[in-house]
């Protein structure tokens, strides 16, 4: 299978591999990681400035999924872009593989950072940005988040001092898909006005559909360069299949028989099953 | 204690550009000195010990060798979470510097009770727990814990033992008074109030060995298994909580080496809240963890047959 020539083929493949790797690892989450793929599918595709062949590269763009969950995503992407073999993949959330449900960096090449708990990722992309910035380097640090992961106080610390630090080589974004673990965001711990909350805290802020590549790409390349910028990406959670569209659901669930082929349908595979 | 650590800290970071102090908002006075001559080697991250740890675990990830600063609990307990994900998983280069071991901020009440922090860091993979029982032993642990690099703790009391500067090795137990009819180990400056004890015992004719563990972990295991086979009657000593601390450590070790010992004692705090205040030296003698109470713990011990 060749790669994915451009960010909307690789979001694609990322939905698939995300499918079939919460089916057939029966693992949670698959909402979650069709919520990010066209973020992720933009950043590996066309804004990391990394390198398969030397994922420790000094130079590299750093990355940290700091929704461990979605986990999945980012080992599909890593994958295709190279730093593994794609057929790895098959290992997730099995008896004895690296390739945990959080993401994990032991034994996996291109994961710059291990996450699960959240309200870690910022705090640690802001000390990594600090100092890429004193070393003189012009390295970016990139911090996916989920919209119900800002309940953490510690993410709340981390925008405060990256906002006071004028850590402009650091850029948060948001996967804004406005669901929580039980419910909906706004009735959980509402946010809004949340772009305001981040403006407030030091930050540039762009506030995209976070399925619209054209609309990622160029947020991406607007990041500011006098202070930490914020990509609130509104989503939507199970993004491109329909029946798992904006339901808190598809937050646990693993998709099975007839679930998994309709899904596997959705995005354009044909007759495979979840035993396939 | 404190001013040796920030002594040695100052020495490195003249010698090592890429020392980096996150400081946690506190130390007022006593870093002025290292603000003023490194400047680029110093982050105040503000009372927000969460991001402080995360800050300095992603800047060791990027290439700094890295210290968070604070009081007590503040730099352990408050952000523990990010100790074990984030600095240890990663075997990030950070060193954790808590001032205020057990009691020494006595006065202050709960909150800066330091007093369960060496059991929970050294639960934590990969975390070495160092605490010093002299300033000369802050000085020299904290240049070696830098030449070997973290994930680390580094205990700071406000108490000293008092005893000469000598050689100190990091992870080696030192024997510091010999003896045979009973063997204290004891860590930080509540050693004083061992060797203290022992020199009582002395005057009534008993010989009491006393060993320095400022390196909980990695715990010097060979010394402790031939201290405690030699004296066969093991009392250990800290300001700290009974519950898993120099006490645990040094039980786990006796018993898995199958050491035959006639008594065991661990003296320290009780598993409640304490929440009466005082000095330092108060507060081991209300808890029972002064000298005096070792000297009556150890001829308990010696009487029996």
């Amino acid at each position: 299978m060749s790669a994915p020539d451009s960010t909307e083929a690789l979001a694609l493949a990322l939905r698939r591999h995300a499918v079939r790797m919460c089916g057939r690892g029966g693992s949670s989450h698959v909402g979650s990681c069709l919520s990010i793929a066209d973020i992720v599918a933009t950043l590996y595709g066309e804004v990391l400035r990394v390198d398969p062949g030397d994922p420790g590269w000094p130079e590299r763009d750093r990355f940290i999924l700091s929704k461990g969950h979605a986990g999945a995503c980012i080992y599909a992407a890593l994958a295709e872009r190279g730093f593994f073999p794609v057929d790895h993949l098959e290992r997730h959330y099995r008896n004895g593989s690296n390739l945990s449900g959080h993401v994990s960096h032991k034994g996996v090449p291109g994961v710059e950072f291990s996450t699960g708990s959240l309200g870690h990722g910022l705090g640690v992309g802001a000390g990594m940005a600090m100092q890429l910035r004193r070393s003189g380097g012009d390295q970016r640090v990139f911090v996916l988040m989920s919209d119900g992961e800002c309940d953490e106080g510690s993410n709340w610390e981390a925008i405060l001092f990256a906002g006071h630090q004028r850590l402009a080589n650091l850029c948060a974004i948001v996967d804004n898909n406005k669901l929580q673990s039980l419910g909906p965001v706004s009735e959980t711990i509402a946010l809004e006005p949340f772009a305001n909350k981040w403006r407030m805290f030091g930050w540039a802020v762009h506030r995209i559909d976070g399925h619209d590549h054209g609309a990622l790409r160029s947020a991406f390349v607007a990041l500011s360069a006098e202070r930490p910028t914020c990509i609130i990406a509104d989503t939507v959670k199970g993004k491109g299949v329909s029946f798992m569209e904006d339901q808190v659901l598809w937050h646990y669930r693993s998709p099975q028989g007839e679930e998994f082929a309709a899904a596997m349908r959705e995005l354009g595979v044909a007759a495979e099953t979840v035993d396939a | 204690m404190r001013d040796a650590f920030v002594r040695a800290l100052t020495e490195l970071a003249a010698e090592d550009p890429s020392v980096m102090l996150v400081n946690g908002d506190l130390g007022f006075g006593v870093l002025t000195d290292f603000i003023g001559r490194f400047p680029d080697n110093y982050v105040n991250a503000g009372v927000a010990e969460q991001n402080m740890t995360a800050v300095a675990c992603g800047m060791a990830l990027a290439g700094a060798r890295t210290y968070t600063y604070s009081i007590g609990n503040f730099p352990t307990l408050r952000c523990l979470e990010q100790l074990r994900n984030d600095v240890c998983y990663h075997n990030a280069d950070v060193t954790v510097v808590a001032v205020g071991a057990g009691f020494s901020y006595g006065q202050l009440g709960m909150s800066h009770f330091a007093t369960e922090d060496l059991a929970i860091l050294r639960a934590l993979p990969g975390m070495t727990v160092v605490a010093p029982s002299d300033p000369w032993q802050a000085y020299a642990l904290t240049r070696q814990l830098h030449a070997r690099g973290g994930p680390a703790y580094l205990r700071i009391d406000k108490s000293s033992a008092g005893l000469p500067e000598a050689m100190v090795e990091l992870g080696r137990a030192r024997q510091v008074r010999d003896g045979e009819d009973a063997v204290i180990f004891a860590t930080g400056g509540i050693l004083g109030e061992a060797l203290a004890a022992a020199g009582r015992l002395a005057e009534e004719g008993r010989s009491i060995r006393v060993i320095d563990i400022h390196t909980i972990k990695p715990l010097d295991t060979r010394a402790v298994i031939a201290a405690a086979r030699a004296c066969r009657r093991v009392v250990t000593v800290e300001e700290h909580s009974i519950l898993g601390g120099l006490g645990g450590a040094i039980a786990e070790v006796c018993l898995e080496a199958g050491v035959p010992i006639d008594a065991f004692r661990r003296i320290g705090l009780d598993d409640r809240h304490p929440s009466i205040v005082g000095d330092q030296a108060f507060l081991r003698r209300h808890h029972g963890i002064d000298a005096t109470a070792i000297a009556d713990v150890l001829r308990a011990m010696l009487e029996r047959p």
